[in-house]
């Protein structure tokens, strides 16, 4: 992708918008929960539960998790009323649906492997639906030591590897144009021949 | 009369290069911004409110606090009737598990992680107390005796439990009944757990790294403590669950959707409650996914106008000054024209 269109310098005026603040702002929050999340893990799972910084980073972690889903659900509802698919966008919806969809995982991951009573409690409810369904087979959320690894590598790396490729998506595609108002219609959209490619129409 | 656009030319025209005006646009300042809002935000939250950490409960305290609901639930899994005895897969083949329809999942992927309530719950910590000849001669004596005995021993401890009286220093006192050995096992057991041996004998094996608790995990899920906690914190299946947190802090309420089908009958009351909650999720989760391609959803947003709102501005600029109509493409080079 050419830097002009990854980093560009200008957008449409439309864009103006405070909608389009929260993407923005999910892309940030992901930054603070990595950074929080790298900390953490620098000291190792029970590091929180003993000291005081430990406790405050935990409770960085904690909000920047809230933040996220926070911003990542408002975004997702401007993006559905702003039928943010049209004009062959489609694959940066089901990019950004996907994502929503793994970091709710990604969360679950992190709450079951606290350590603490919320963990055990969420971990023996939780037990019974994925069991259901047959992914406790392979995915036992009583096994601390198998979360805790999802919840900071493998889990971690689909969301940002996701959040990417999302961004790409969108860089490459541009934002999406607004919606016609109800009076316009197909004839107004109709293109004109212009000097510049000799009135021909390219079927 | 003109008519309104398909959905084949809103795709055309919103692909098409931007006619109308451009703004100047600085993506990494933005990110910036954004980063230094949130961090803000976020330490803000942080100093506010901190962030929820109960201490989990152990075996030992769930013993020394309850000690007639953890002589209930021994004997459960003794005898083979408490929940993880009676589960099925992942964990024995004494259950049928869920199912939907002809979807067996649970029994199609099979038993991952065996655990025999009696031996391991039971036998395997009864085993490791040294010096007891006394319990060593009764975990014979039961595990000789028939079937039939064994039932008729746990039926009547467990009845006896009923009609027990606590006493000093965490233990329990039952009526005289015909308990067979079961009473000197169930005693070993309990003065296990409350010294905080059986916390230990549950999540060691074979190794000596650990990290798997789903021994010590079920068995305390079978057992009355964690459930007594969670309706403290209102985190019960019927106070919307583990979508909640402890204390008043906002959990995952993103799961909400998730824990509403479980408040809705006849889902709430059904044995296969799980699997069709899971089944609904599932379903929903693609149709997220695959809003573009839905006829219908994806028309929603043209049909309720907020849309006019978000582009408030733009719709303003474009009656003063509409857009001119795009231009025809320019042919491919070397096309005849």
């Amino acid at each position: 992708m050419p830097p002009d269109r990854l980093l560009p310098d200008r957008q449409p005026a439309y864009m103006s918008s405070w909608i389009y603040i929260f993407g923005a702002l999910t892309l940030a929050a992901l930054v603070v929960i990595i950074a929080s999340g790298v900390l953490l893990s620098l000291k190792g799972p029970a590091w929180w539960h003993v000291t005081s910084v430990g406790h405050f980073f935990n409770s960085i972690h904690l909000w920047s998790v809230e933040l996220f889903f926070f911003f990542m659900v408002i975004h997702l509802w401007g993006k559905f009323w702003m039928a943010a698919w049209r004009g062959g966008r489609s694959r940066t919806w089901m990019s950004g649906a996907i994502t929503f969809l793994i970091a709710v995982s990604a969360a679950f991951t992190g709450y079951v492997s606290q350590q603490n009573f919320d963990a055990q409690w969420i971990a023996t409810q939780g037990k019974d639906g994925l069991n259901s369904i047959g992914v406790g087979a392979f995915f036992n959320v009583l096994n601390f030591g198998q979360m805790y690894s999802y919840h900071v590598l493998l889990l971690p790396l689909v969301v940002v590897g996701l959040t990417a490729a999302h961004v790409l998506l969108v860089r490459r595609h541009g934002i999406v144009p607004p919606l016609p108002l109800p009076g316009v219609t197909a004839e107004d959209l109709k293109p004109v021949p212009t000097p510049g490619n000799g009135g021909a129409p390219v079927s | 009369m003109s008519r309104r656009l398909s959905n084949r030319e809103l795709n055309a025209e919103a692909a098409r290069p931007w006619r109308g005006r451009y703004k100047p646009y600085d993506l990494l300042k933005e990110l910036c911004i954004a980063i230094a809002v949130v961090a803000t935000l976020t330490l803000a939250l942080t100093i506010l409110f901190s962030s929820p950490d109960e201490k989990p409960s152990t075996i030992a305290q769930w013993s020394r606090q309850m000690p007639n609901d953890f002589l209930t639930t021994a004997v459960a899994e003794l005898d083979g009737s408490s929940d993880t005895a009676t589960y099925g897969p992942p964990y024995n083949h004494n259950g049928d598990g869920q199912h939907l329809a002809f979807i067996h999942l649970q029994q199609w992927l099979g038993v991952s992680h065996p655990i025999n309530t009696a031996q391991d719950f039971v036998f395997a910590p009864l085993a490791s107390v040294p010096n007891d000849p006394a319990l060593q001669s009764a975990i014979a004596a039961y595990q000789a005796a028939p079937a039939k005995t064994q039932a008729a021993w746990t039926n009547a401890y467990t009845t006896g439990l009923t009609k027990a009286t606590s006493g000093a220093g965490g233990s329990v006192r039952l009526p005289a009944g015909t308990y067979g050995p079961v009473s000197t096992m169930m005693s070993a057991l309990l003065a296990d757990a409350q010294s905080g041996g059986l916390d230990g004998n549950l999540l060691t094996s074979s190794q000596f790294f650990q990290t798997d608790y789903t021994r010590p995990l079920l068995f305390m899920a079978d057992g009355g403590l964690l459930a007594a906690r969670a309706q403290a914190q209102h985190l019960l299946g019927t106070q919307w669950g583990m979508m909640n947190e402890t204390g008043s802090y906002p959990g995952q309420v993103w799961l909400w959707l998730y824990t509403y089908w479980y408040q809705v009958n006849p889902i709430a009351n059904s044995a296969n409650a799980d699997i069709i909650v899971f089944a609904i999720m599932a379903l929903l989760s693609l149709g997220l996914i695959l809003v573009p391609f839905i006829p219908g959803i994806r028309d929603i947003p043209r049909w309720v106008p907020i849309y006019r709102l978000i582009w408030r501005d733009h719709y303003r600029e474009a009656r003063a000054a509409p857009l001119p109509r795009p231009p025809v493409p320019h042919p491919p080079a070397g096309a005849a024209p």
